[in-house]
């Protein structure tokens, strides 16, 4: 059933004067480009784009779409990467005109409802982080980073304070390191010990009056809440230095346990992660930050302020940053966190992160025997399995297993990350998978890895690709179809 | 649990039971609060987040409709705003392809087998950048303009011991912002190259361009909808070995000789224009496409051709030894998405728009521009700015001097006229930019106009400022 000629490249589906949209009607004397650019800017030829009809793009994108999983096709597992389920109703919401038809630059008279659900977002993101101010300018976590830090390095050059480096442990995402060199610190790695968590005495030998940050993630990347977590803010706090939560796991601890009151300084969330926001094959995500008080003269600008019953956009921060990104931020996907908190109140947050929970705990009981855990113990919204020791006896790998998932009609989790566990398979089921849905992924892992081993490690064996040569693309270069055959 | 919210989480009181009995069996606790035992007491929140309570979805949408409606949208203001986002029509296809789920809700391409779809559209939008700029390769996009601009000039800067970078005052103040925060920490001597009449000349960018400038960035058409000279600009910097990144408008490249081929070596562009919403300000898409000997410098992701075990052609991510997941700290970014929906809906735009089409909504944005210049003009209350070449935009002079109060009371009247300058050119708080995009129409600029002679008197006339005026340089 598969339409292999509307997959074609545009390129090649292009035919000279075809034509789709027509979209510049023109009800004013028309003016000759020759006439109103200057030569040195005319341009000779429009762009070789490629000539379609409306229907080809249609079948040519449609088409494509089915070569892809997603939430609302197939279970996700993608550990860290929190794939819940999309509600459709913020989609109708966030399409609103009133909402998704504003200019960035209008004034704040025509803004209040906008500016309104703006500040009462900031204010559920400080509640939620259990900290004081909110910028919601940063485009996605990473940005979130490099704007804390930023604000830390700001913050530390306000107080007359020289401090260069930023401790990060070796199981973060590699964001958190690359981040830090961003903003001009050295990244210093921090090892996890046996039981995955921070190792205090590595933590201690490398904490010195030039530590400016450490970076936790917390839970971590193992899924694990870091029991010492009050004790190494302690130490952080009392070597001078603040502690920035890499907020990416906040889906386990809503309303359970917030930063600010175990010691975090600084976090950003994931809103397309924690609040629902669609992924979108890749973004748009959104990265707000929220930090303690001393550091909010140092946020960037603008941010929303209230005075009375009027809402109204804070430019006065004369310790400001400045900005990270142009305008207000990806509003698009604040809109929907708004209404995915609304729509679940308190109550419901915390109730999210219970199932959440309750379902990575309920997939690591089905799953632990024939999928080692090595860290198993007090396992949150997410845990890594080992295939090391299936590696070791059959050959199968944590990609063969990946691949041969696909099959049965299941994305694979996350792969070889974290870097600290061999052949990491990282599961994150989130609330909003059924049981019926787990058990038939515990039943699918199950009989893969009852399976002959070359049936595995040639998976995937339906669908239309099987295992792209990634050195091929790496070494080819074919970024583009006119490099391209 | 209250009823309200299970919307969205499936499991019967009978599941939960259940789950924690095999949860219980394996070794783990038999309860929910067990679940959380590894989080110590003193880190345990013991009241509920103060947070309203749940709302059902009627009563959602409701008070959802309640905010969007005290907001002026187009429903109720025309817009001639532009200042780097833009009111150009989206065609019904974009939302509808755009809007399918397997698009929507599916996310980075790890596994190849299961995203082919997402790697061909993002193959295809760099292949479609690259046409469109004029350059060798496009990465899979960034988040906005202004921070596409910011890494440009971070590749630039990882080319050479070089530590200087240009920026013109005629690139949008919130891009020249955003680049200034992202080398706050980094040693880099940011330097700005001041505006003669509303461009940045090429002998004035000669003198201050020397042999320690990594870097210049300059905007096409520039910040005041003016078009700068981007071949002269350019071999300027080149004559002292800096590389250029000019930020440009897509939409313009329908009438406007490509940026590749005018000799730059980087190229950004806010992407918005090119089928997305204005959504106050995002999600948007931040375009970054160079020449081929910078590939191993981009920041992001790239979508690379291959080959699979059978033979057939497909897409994976590619070149990912530059990223910050192997590369950490030594990584050309901290960038580990794209905007891939917003890369997927510019591509869809282009795709049914074609080489005619753009070039049809960019001549009608340059008649409409330049006919509302002038209606705009032959009202006594505006005077011109800069009398230079513009594209779709232009500065006009408030008669009275008070721009602000000009675009209010224009808004009172049912248009959103344009963007005051003062906060991002002091100098220039009389001066108001103007947009037109070709969804305006003859009526609506006629109405402008006419809602502009309909205004009251300003308290003074006197400060009525001569057209073409030349302005004292902006930094």
């Amino acid at each position: 059933m598969r339409n292999q000629q509307s997959t074609r490249l545009l390129c090649e589906l292009s035919k000279p004067g075809r034509r789709g949209a027509r979209l510049g009607p023109n009800d004013v004397p028309t003016v000759a480009p020759k006439d109103a650019i200057p030569a040195h800017a005319l341009a000779v030829a429009p762009p070789p784009l490629p000539e379609l009809s409306e229907l080809d793009v249609v079948r040519h994108y449609t088409n494509l779409s089915t070569l892809n999983m997603s939430v609302d096709s197939h279970f996700y597992p993608l550990g860290s990467c929190t794939m819940k389920y999309n509600p459709k109703r913020n989609e109708r919401l966030a399409a609103l005109p009133g909402l998704a038809d504003l200019h960035p630059l209008q004034s704040e008279a025509g803004l209040q409802g906008m500016l309104q659900l703006l500040y009462e977002l900031q204010g559920y993101l400080a509640e939620i982080a259990g900290l004081d101010a909110v910028s919601l300018q940063p485009a996605a976590g990473a940005q979130g980073e490099l704007t804390a830090l930023l604000v830390a390095a700001a913050y530390f050059r306000d107080r007359g304070e020289q401090r260069t480096t930023v401790l990060v442990p070796t199981s973060a995402h590699g964001t958190n390191p690359a981040s830090a060199a961003m903003a001009g610190f050295k990244a210093v790695g921090i090892e996890s010990d046996a039981q995955g968590m921070v190792d205090m005495a590595d933590l201690r030998s490398k904490l010195d009056r030039q530590t400016a940050v450490l970076m936790v993630t917390n839970p971590n990347t193992l899924g694990l809440f870091e029991r010492n977590i009050r004790e190494i803010a302690d130490l952080v706090h009392a070597a001078g230095g603040l502690v920035y939560l890499d907020g990416a796991n906040m889906n386990a601890i809503l309303g359970a346990a917030r930063p600010g009151d175990f010691g975090a300084d600084m976090m950003h969330y994931n809103p397309h992660k924690t609040f629902s926001g669609p992924h979108g094959g890749g973004g748009p995500g959104a990265g707000p930050i929220a930090v303690r008080r001393m550091l909010e003269p140092f946020l960037p600008t603008p941010r929303v302020v209230r005075h009375g019953d009027r809402y109204a956009l804070d430019w006065d921060q004369p310790k400001t940053i400045g900005r990270v990104r142009s305008f207000f931020g990806n509003v698009g996907v604040l809109v929907r966190a708004y209404a995915y908190i609304r729509t679940l109140g308190g109550d419901g947050l915390a109730d999210v992160s219970r199932h959440a929970v309750l379902n990575a705990n309920y997939l690591l009981a089905k799953l632990r025997d024939v999928l080692p855990v090595p860290h198993a113990d007090g396992c949150l919204h997410e845990f890594v399995g080992s295939m090391a020791e299936t590696k070791a006896r059959t050959g199968i790998t944590a990609m063969d297993l990946a691949k041969r998932l696909l099959d049965y009609g299941f994305h694979a989790p996350t792969v070889y990350f974290p870097l600290t566990v061999r052949e990491a398979v990282m599961i994150e089921p989130t609330e909003t998978e059924s049981r019926e849905t787990l058990d038939a992924f515990a039943d699918a892992v199950r009989t893969i890895l009852g399976e002959p081993a070359d049936m595995v490690q040639t998976a995937p064996h339906s669908g239309a690709v099987n295992r792209p040569d990634e050195v091929q693309a790496a070494k080819q270069q074919r970024l583009a179809w006119s490099a391209a055959s | 649990m209250s009823d309200l919210h299970r919307g969205y989480l499936p499991h019967t009181a009978e599941d939960v039971r259940g789950m924690l009995e095999t949860i219980r069996l394996a070794g783990g606790p038999g309860d929910l609060e067990g679940l959380f035992a590894g989080i110590p007491e003193a880190c345990r929140l013991r009241r509920p987040l103060e947070i309203p309570s749940a709302l059902d979805e009627p009563s959602l949408e409701r008070h959802m409709r309640d905010l969007a409606g005290r907001n002026a949208s187009p429903a109720n203001a025309v817009c001639f705003l532009g200042g780097g986002a833009y009111d150009h029509f989206v065609p019904a296809v974009v939302d509808q392809l755009a809007a399918r789920g397997e698009f929507f809700t599916s996310y980075t391409p790890y596994q190849a087998e299961a995203s082919q779809g997402n790697l061909q559209v993002y193959f295809e939008y760099q292949s479609l950048i690259a046409a469109l700029t004029g350059m060798e390769v496009s990465n899979m996009s960034l988040y906005d303009g202004a921070s596409a601009a910011a890494e440009a000039v971070l590749m630039a800067l990882s080319t050479s011991s070089r530590k200087r970078v240009v920026l013109s005052a005629t690139v949008h103040p919130e891009y020249r912002d955003v680049v200034t925060t992202y080398l706050a920490n980094l040693g880099v001597e940011v330097v700005t190259a001041p505006h003669t009449s509303g461009i940045l000349e090429p002998a004035t960018l000669a003198r201050i361009v020397d042999d320690s400038t990594a870097c210049v960035l300059v905007q096409q058409p520039n910040v005041f909808g003016c078009i700068e000279d981007l071949t002269a600009l350019t071999a300027a910097a080149h004559e002292r070995g800096a590389l250029v990144a000019a930020a440009v408008d897509p939409v313009s490249l329908g009438v406007l000789k490509r940026p590749g081929d005018c000799g730059v070596d980087l190229v950004v562009a806010e992407g918005q224009g090119l089928g997305n919403h204005l959504a106050y300000g995002g999600p948007y898409l931040g375009i970054l496409a160079c020449r081929e000997s910078f590939v191993r410098r981009i920041p992001g992701r790239l979508t690379g051709q291959t080959l699979d075990r059978r033979g057939n052609r497909c897409w994976v991510l590619t070149l990912q030894t530059r990223e910050q997941h192997i590369r950490r700290e030594k990584a050309t970014s901290n960038v580990c998405t794209n905007q891939g929906l917003l890369a997927l809906r510019s591509s869809i735009h282009l795709a049914v728009l074609g080489p005619q089409g753009l070039r049809e909504v960019a001549e009608s944005c340059l008649a409409k521009a330049a006919y509302a210049r002038q209606r705009l003009l032959d009202t006594d209350r505006v005077g011109a700015a800069f009398d230079r070449p513009v594209f779709k935009e232009f500065v006009v002079r408030v008669a009275g001097g008070d721009a602000e109060k000009f675009a209010d009371d224009l808004l009172a009247a049912g248009y959103l006229a344009g963007v005051p300058l003062g906060r991002w050119y002091p100098e220039l708080d009389d001066c108001l930019l103007v947009a037109v995009t070709e969804k305006r129409t003859r009526a609506e600029i006629d109405g402008l106009a006419a809602a502009i002679d309909a205004l009251p008197s300003p308290a003074s006339r006197g400060t009525r400022h001569a057209e073409s005026a030349v302005h004292p340089a902006s930094v």
